[in-house]
């Protein structure tokens, strides 16, 4: 009798699966999302570094529960719909323990849900947008939120650049940028300062000058700036073009070699807030820049080092926890203070936010150097 | 006094834009001029203008100096112009002959076909532009090679006009007149203008209508190029997608100025750059992209040939 030809093939997957080889000896299961190629792909790579050498180096210092952790890493290809999939793929078929990513907030937003659902403790090591935690309660993160962003660019051109009026320019089109402008102003408001006028510009855009004229007009002492490197370069690039001469402000998403090589000179002068910095005087964060540049033979990024502090921060929830249950897990990261990271010392709060500093940069000749820690 | 100023400031910054805008048209009217297909992959030539000159400027860079002059003097004026100028010309040339291949290979099978299918062929040829020079170069924007020093113009006051925008309009000038001069008064441009008219009677009269659309979208590549070239000068960061939105706004350019009209093409463009600018100005910034829409839906209600256009009956 022949078979129809889906039988066979059917047939044929089954051979295939029972052919898979089963593990020697079970080791605890972590699933790692982040986006290795498409547009996002040099985040991705340095994430997933950091993540793999924190596990190694866990593994390393002795088993967990018996038994050493396995990093199974997917890559969500920077498109819009993938971590859905890959993190359905984590608890269904790789039956993880718990979950470390997205790399980015939207793609979080999608993940989150399904590991709240399924009782699977999810922690992202970099997405910063305030409503991911806000999921449920098996999602955490290990990296600050927008608005505190906001607020410690605020503190240091009041407390450190002693500007008191200033500029505002806001990329309307990203909810980052337009979070970091609320904290802003609020925080200048609440201080006696005071945040003369916004200006809008939108992602994409690539001449600013009409609302750099307006800029040069009002002689502010400060620009704050929290956008994305790639407007924020053509910005300082035009706004010096223009003789506006005093500094521009500006969060994370600056921290990109781009920035540099698009504005030049422009960029020299100007402040940025970042999670981490490899030219920290702080051993512990000059012993992992030392070891990461051994191993990977690049300078660690805010994200390898976000990522290494995450993945640590999460294997060491799972050996506190003494158990792979998801409730105990979770009830074990909720239980972190003072974990001591190469990003700060992180503890998490009620909220399953992380309280942790922030350091400050100065551009200077082409190269962003650390002028302070803040502490929140 | 200073409303004066600003208003003039604005116009300046609109009409550097707006012939950005005017180059990319007429390559958009030139093809349909003689095709009667509107080329969607128009605005990544531009993008592969960009890139060419990207490429290009390591090559020459020790030869011309590129980014060692901080000023304009009497004496460097010309040199640092022939520097610019050759990785121009350059860079108009490759993308002259990507757009004779991609018209040789996407557009000529089809061109007996209705004229739907190749409307989206362009569609696909615009995406495997962007997506290939993403995976070939890398998405991240990349920093355009200073050309010439970019700095404010002194001596006009509280007027401020960049040595970039000054080149953008200059070199548009230029070209305007050499394309006019191609168009109006060489054999080829002839057989251009007939081959818009009527393409039958145009190859019964001898002429090589493939030669001809050829040269079309050579000529109008080279200037997609050029405008990709004169924009890098003045924004430096280019990027795999920088194609889309002008390449959409100078097509609503085109239909502004009457598609198939050269001169409402470079007409089109310059309205569309001078009103971005005021929407911005008087602080509508987010209008900035919406405002060529609405007016191609306002032109498409009340003018569907555009302000320069003719009307053409439909033959029965």
């Amino acid at each position: 009798m022949a078979k129809p030809i889906w039988m066979r093939v059917c047939l044929g997957v089954l051979i295939l699966l029972s052919l898979a080889p089963h593990d020697a000896h079970a080791e605890i299961k972590i699933g790692a999302v982040t986006c290795l190629t498409g547009a996002l792909s040099t985040f991705g790579v340095s994430s997933i570094e950091g993540a793999k050498m924190a596990v190694e180096e866990i593994n390393a210092g002795g088993a967990t529960l018996g038994q050493s952790i396995q990093l199974i890493v997917e890559d969500n290809g920077s498109k819009a719909g993938e971590t859905a999939t890959i993190v359905r793929k984590f608890i269904s078929q790789d039956k993880v323990a718990a979950i470390l990513g997205d790399l980015t907030s939207s793609a979080t937003m999608e993940g989150a849900p399904l590991a709240q659902a399924a009782k699977i403790p999810l922690l992202t090591p970099s997405a910063t947008n305030v409503a991911i935690t806000r999921i449920g309660d098996y999602i955490f993160r290990s990296c600050f939120v927008d608005p505190f962003t906001g607020k410690i660019m605020a503190k240091f051109a009041l407390d450190h650049l002693k500007a008191h009026q200033a500029i505002v320019m806001t990329d309307v089109k990203q909810d980052y940028s337009v979070g970091l402008t609320e904290a802003i102003v609020h925080y200048f408001d609440q201080n006696g300062a005071r945040v003369s006028n916004t200006f809008s510009y939108s992602s994409g855009d690539t001449d600013f000058r009409t609302q750099l004229t307006g800029v040069r007009t009002a002689h502010p002492d400060i620009v704050f700036l929290p956008g994305y490197y790639t407007e924020a370069a053509l910005i300082l690039l035009q706004a010096r073009q223009l003789g506006i001469k005093c500094p521009f402000v500006g969060g994370e998403g600056w921290d990109s070699p781009t920035l540099v090589q698009v504005a030049g000179k422009a960029a020299d002068g100007n402040y940025y807030t970042d999670h981490f910095s490899a030219t920290d005087p702080d051993p512990r964060v000059q012993k992992f820049v030392q070891i990461y540049r051994a191993k990977y033979s690049t300078i660690p990024d805010a994200l390898a080092a976000l990522w290494y502090d995450g993945a640590r921060l999460l294997a060491l929830a799972v050996q506190r926890a003494g158990s792979t249950d998801g409730s105990k897990i979770r009830d074990a990261l909720a239980a972190t203070r003072d974990f001591d990271g190469v990003t700060g010392r992180i503890s998490i709060d009620e909220n399953r936010n992380a309280a942790k500093p922030g350091v400050i940069l100065k551009i200077e000749n082409g190269q962003p150097e650390m002028v302070q820690r803040v502490i929140p | 006094m200073d409303k004066l100023i600003e208003v003039l400031q604005q116009l300046v910054n609109g009409v550097s834009l707006g012939s950005i805008y005017a180059l990319i048209a007429l390559g958009y009217t030139m093809v349909y001029g003689v095709l009667r297909f509107i080329n969607f992959a128009h605005g990544d030539i531009y993008m592969l203008g960009a890139y060419s000159g990207f490429l290009l400027a390591p090559l020459f860079a020790h030869t011309f100096k590129f980014g060692e002059f901080d000023t304009f003097t009497p004496e460097n004026t010309l040199f640092i112009l022939s520097g610019a100028g050759l990785i121009m010309v350059l860079s108009m040339m490759i993308c002259a002959t990507i757009g004779v291949l991609i018209e040789r290979i996407a557009y000529r099978p089809l061109r007996e076909r209705p004229r739907l299918n190749v409307l989206i062929t362009a569609i696909g040829v615009s995406l495997f532009l962007q997506n290939m020079t993403q995976y070939r170069l890398g998405a991240d924007p990349k920093a355009f090679p200073q050309l010439i020093p970019v700095y404010v113009i002194e001596g006009l006051g509280n007027l401020t006009i960049l040595t970039s925008q000054l080149a953008i309009i200059v070199a548009t000038i230029i070209l305007l007149i050499i394309l006019r001069f191609v168009v109006m008064k060489t054999k080829i441009g002839l057989a251009m203008r007939a081959l818009s008219f009527n393409p039958t009677a145009c190859s019964i009269m001898g002429v090589n209508n493939d030669v001809v659309i050829s040269f079309t979208f050579a000529l109008g590549s080279a200037l997609a190029a050029a405008a990709g070239i004169l924009v890098s000068m003045d924004s430096p960061s280019i990027n795999p997608l920088m194609g889309n939105l002008p390449g959409i706004k100078a097509f609503v350019a085109a239909v502004l100025g009457g598609i198939g009209n050269i001169s409402g093409a470079a007409l089109g463009g310059l309205i569309i750059g001078i009103l971005e600018t005021f929407v911005v100005a008087i602080g509508f910034p987010q209008w900035r992209d919406g405002i060529a829409f609405a007016v191609l839906i306002v032109i498409l209600l009340f003018k569907p040939t555009g302000i320069l256009g003719r009307v053409e009956r439909e033959k029965v």
